[in-house]
């Protein structure tokens, strides 16, 4: 699935202009959270030996930055992230529209 | 009987699958990644490698190539497809098979001689063998962990979709031990050990794997 998608009103309606000014979008792509994650375990667990024993959990993703001509299409960038960027199956995904 | 093989970019046990169809009695066809022709082949194995580093996912980017397209339609319209490590990646990101392969939950790579037991004898790749036989096969891999929905795990076991199970050890942390599945017709195939690697005395641990292409050769004849 994909998760929220930030660069938009509170309510779901597009802000005047805010797609139009935006040249990046970001995709963040975790596992989903019945998927276990041995990377994320074996990084806590060196966080561990290092005596960080604050930190109780690690799950390691994918960070994507799309840079984007023209204004981007948002049920486009829903599929670049659903068909290729993660595998449904395994990963759940989340959209950033950013605009700087 | 022609059988096509694949080479993608970074494919490693392309010649070993050739090698395993022609010493089963088949005529190897060596098939582009990038070409949209598969050459009138009668069957297709997807072998084992590294196709594109690995990059995204395991097998992700290879699945969308020109030539996948081509076999994703020609597999629902009956033509056997066996995806081998890599090659069952490939075909689970293809959509072509359920499920996803992951990172072993040892995180170590695994290289041995693995025991599986055969849970079909009737799908186009395993016609040779019997049920319940117990094969010796190597496996090789670091991202070869079965994992689904438990839903989707209780369906496949319901739909009886389970072709093969490691024994005497799960070498990856495979949901419930399997390490091979088929399609709901049995023509489409995948497992993450290489049957290509043990079809003779001289290099093999065994030849349990050449039953893979003999039995393919009756499913060309017969479809």
């Amino acid at each position: 699935m994909v998760g929220g998608v930030t660069g938009r009103g509170d309510d779901g309606e597009q802000r005047a202009g805010t797609l139009a000014d935006v040249s990046r979008v970001v995709v963040d792509v975790v596992l989903k959270p019945e998927i276990s994650d041995p990377q994320g375990q074996a990084v806590l667990g060196a966080l561990g030996r290092l005596g960080h024993d604050s930190i109780t959990g690690v799950r390691q993703g994918k960070h994507f930055v799309l840079e984007v001509d023209g204004t981007p299409d948002e049920a486009e960038l829903k599929q670049i992230a659903q068909t290729l960027l993660a595998n449904p199956v395994i990963e759940d995904v989340e959209l950033h529209l950013t605009t700087d | 009987m022609r059988i096509g093989v694949i080479t993608f970019p970074g494919s490693l046990d392309d010649v070993d699958a050739a090698r395993a169809v022609r010493l089963a009695g088949g005529e190897p066809v060596a098939l582009w990644h990038a070409d949209h022709d598969l050459k009138d082949v009668d069957a297709v194995v997807l072998p084992g490698g590294f196709s594109y580093g690995d990059y995204l996912r395991a097998g992700a980017i290879a699945a969308r190539s020109p030539l996948m397209r081509d076999v994703v339609t020609a597999a629902r319209h009956g033509l056997p497809v066996l995806g081998i490590c890599n090659g069952f990646q490939v075909l689970c990101e293809a959509g072509l098979l359920p499920g996803a392969l992951t990172r072993n939950s040892h995180l170590h790579f695994r290289n041995r001689d693995q025991v599986l037991r055969v849970e079909r004898a009737d799908t186009a790749w395993t016609a040779d063998y019997g049920t319940g036989q117990r094969i010796v096969i190597p496996v090789k891999n670091g991202e070869g962990r079965y994992v689904a929905a438990d839903d989707d795990l209780d369906r496949l076991e319901g739909e009886n979709r389970v072709v093969f199970r490691y024994v005497d050890g799960n070498p990856n942390g495979s949901s419930r031990d399997i390490a091979g599945v088929a399609s709901e017709n049995g023509r489409v195939v995948g497992l993450m050990p290489h049957p290509e690697h043990a079809v003779e005395d001289l290099t093999g641990p065994s030849t349990d794997g050449l039953g893979f292409f003999t039995s393919v050769l009756k499913a060309a004849v017969n479809a």
